[in-house]
């Protein structure tokens, strides 16, 4: 599903974040990324869909070697994986339901469609009844799960989430990562970046190490 | 394709909406003053060009008889005249009548009536569409019985030259605020840009196109542009009305039913559809400008 043959990322200015990083995720695969602040975990994500590109090395997702990726081809490859932050990065001026019927204004589902996957979204995370509500009333971790359901609603067979427990308390991580190891057990391939290495071993998956951008 | 005309009726709505707030209703009406001014101007012109066209349609060249011709000199007169193939129509106006077509102005009948005589001679009055009158005005001067041609050449080009003038300063006004109407539209887009920056953002992260995105600043940008042509022609129409009531009694005392036309139904669609074009214009300037530096980090 996703797969870095020697990637390296080096930013103008000199610093390399990524260095000769190699590793695959089968299909179906959960994964976690660890590492302290400045390992390189946010610019290994964001390499996977397309918002920073290699330096050298190949990236390929899906089959399609992200890299090397036209502009314009993006946006479809964005579509197929969701993309889950640790801001969250959702609008406050619409509710909770329009921001989860965002992607599907451009996925052009009909109408009733949209409305339906939206509803179903919602309800994966536990947030059916709170449609109508702007996101700045919910709480931070009812926010994070709000992020999964706009990543998850066009059903991408990818997820990748940066830090999505970061801010949160103990009972609100454990509930947000557990939606991700549900969508993983009906074949949703999933990437966790996280560095709450005890969240991490309560779950025995494989981890990637990175340490001063390399895997250790 | 339905789905595409789905997104297109959604950016529509979407870009209705933006206009609708203050804002966007305030730069249509500063749009609208700006278009109401060469608009406004090209309906007075053509107005004053239709009044100066009943007057002279073709140009016209009259011709005065000797006092002392006769009603048979006037008549083989009026024959050469119908002969030669220069000339278009030909009125023979009487002394008698022109007398009474004087005596019909006012304060004129009193002076008439201390002449005591017809002072008038016979006349002919012909049209022709000679580019050039001088040549066949002369030629004219030299047929028997004629004492004076006179020919309104003169006061034609003026005319002609006023109007072209007229015309050029429209065009050179209306380019200049079709500009400001660009540079308008540009900025209302730029700051709507702006003010949506982090739904762009979040837009362009989870997989919008880049067309999806331009397409309601697009929409904006024509539609605040059609709506400043409306404005526009609401402004005319306004101080067209306004106009009218003041030259109805001026024209009517000149015994003319004058009044300040309307633009025609092509005139007032070219109005908004320019406006329209002139707004998409800008919102293109300013998208491509503007959306391209909004890349999520």
């Amino acid at each position: 599903m996703v797969s870095f043959s020697t990637v390296a990322k080096r930013y103008p200015g000199g610093k390399t974040a990524l260095d000769g990083v190699s590793f695959a995720l089968a299909a179906g695969e959960l994964a976690f990324l660890t590492g302290r602040s400045g390992a390189g975990k946010s610019t290994l994500l964001k390499l996977i869909p397309a918002i920073e590109r290699p330096t050298s090395g190949a990236v390929i997702v899906n089959g399609q070697n992200v890299g090397a990726l036209k502009r314009g081809a993006i946006p479809y490859l964005r579509r197929n994986i969701g993309l889950v932050f640790q801001d969250q990065k959702l609008l406050y001026d619409r509710s909770v339901y329009d921001n989860v019927m965002l992607p599907l204004a451009f996925s052009g589902q009909p109408p009733q469609e949209a409305a339906r996957r939206a509803r179903a979204a919602l309800d994966k995370v536990g947030l059916l009844g709170r449609e109508k509500s702007n996101p700045i009333e919910l709480s931070g971790g009812e926010q994070q799960r709000l992020a999964i359901a706009r990543a998850v609603v066009n059903r991408p067979a990818l997820l990748v989430a940066d830090e999505p427990t970061a801010n949160l308390d103990a009972e609100s991580a454990a509930k947000v990562l557990d939606i991700f190891v549900a969508f993983n057990q009906v074949g949703v391939t999933v990437l966790i970046a996280t560095h709450d290495l005890a969240l991490v071993e309560r779950y025995g998956r494989r981890v990637l190490h990175l340490e001063e951008g390399r895997l250790a | 394709m339905r789905a595409w005309l789905r997104q297109h009726a959604a950016a529509f709505r979407l870009a209705a909406r933006r206009l609708l707030r203050a804002t966007g209703l305030a730069s249509a009406l500063v749009i609208g003053i700006a278009v109401s001014l060469p608009a406004g101007g090209y309906a007075l012109l053509e107005s004053l060009r239709a009044l100066a066209g009943r007057a002279t349609l073709e140009p016209q060249i009259s011709l005065f008889l000797r006092p002392e011709a006769t009603r048979a000199e006037a008549d083989s007169l009026g024959r050469a005249l119908r002969a030669d193939p220069r000339v278009g129509k030909v009125r023979f106006v009487p002394r008698e009548e022109a007398l009474k077509e004087l005596a019909a102005v006012e304060g004129m009948s009193e002076v008439i009536a201390s002449l005591g005589r017809n002072p008038l001679p016979d006349a002919f009055v012909v049209t022709t569409s000679e580019k050039s009158l001088e040549p066949l005005a002369a030629d004219l001067a030299r047929l028997p019985a004629v004492a004076q041609v006179q020919a309104d050449s003169a006061w034609a080009r003026r005319l002609g030259a006023l109007e072209r003038l007229g015309r050029l300063a429209l065009v050179l006004l209306a380019a200049l605020l079709g500009a400001g109407l660009v540079a308008v539209t540009f900025n209302t887009i730029r700051l709507q840009i702006l003010t949506q920056r982090e739904e762009i953002e979040v837009s362009k992260l989870i997989g919008a196109t880049d067309a999806f995105i331009r397409r309601p600043f697009y929409y904006l940008g024509l539609l605040q542009g059609a709506a400043g042509g409306l404005f526009a022609l609401v402004i005319v129409a306004v101080l067209l009305a306004a106009l009218n009531n003041e030259v109805r009694p001026l024209a009517d005392s000149y015994g003319s039913g004058f009044r300040f036309a309307f633009l025609s139904l092509s005139g007032a669609c070219t109005v908004l559809a320019l406006a329209g074009g002139l707004g998409w214009l800008g919102a293109h300037l300013s998208v491509s400008r503007h959306l391209r530096n909004i890349e999520p980090r």
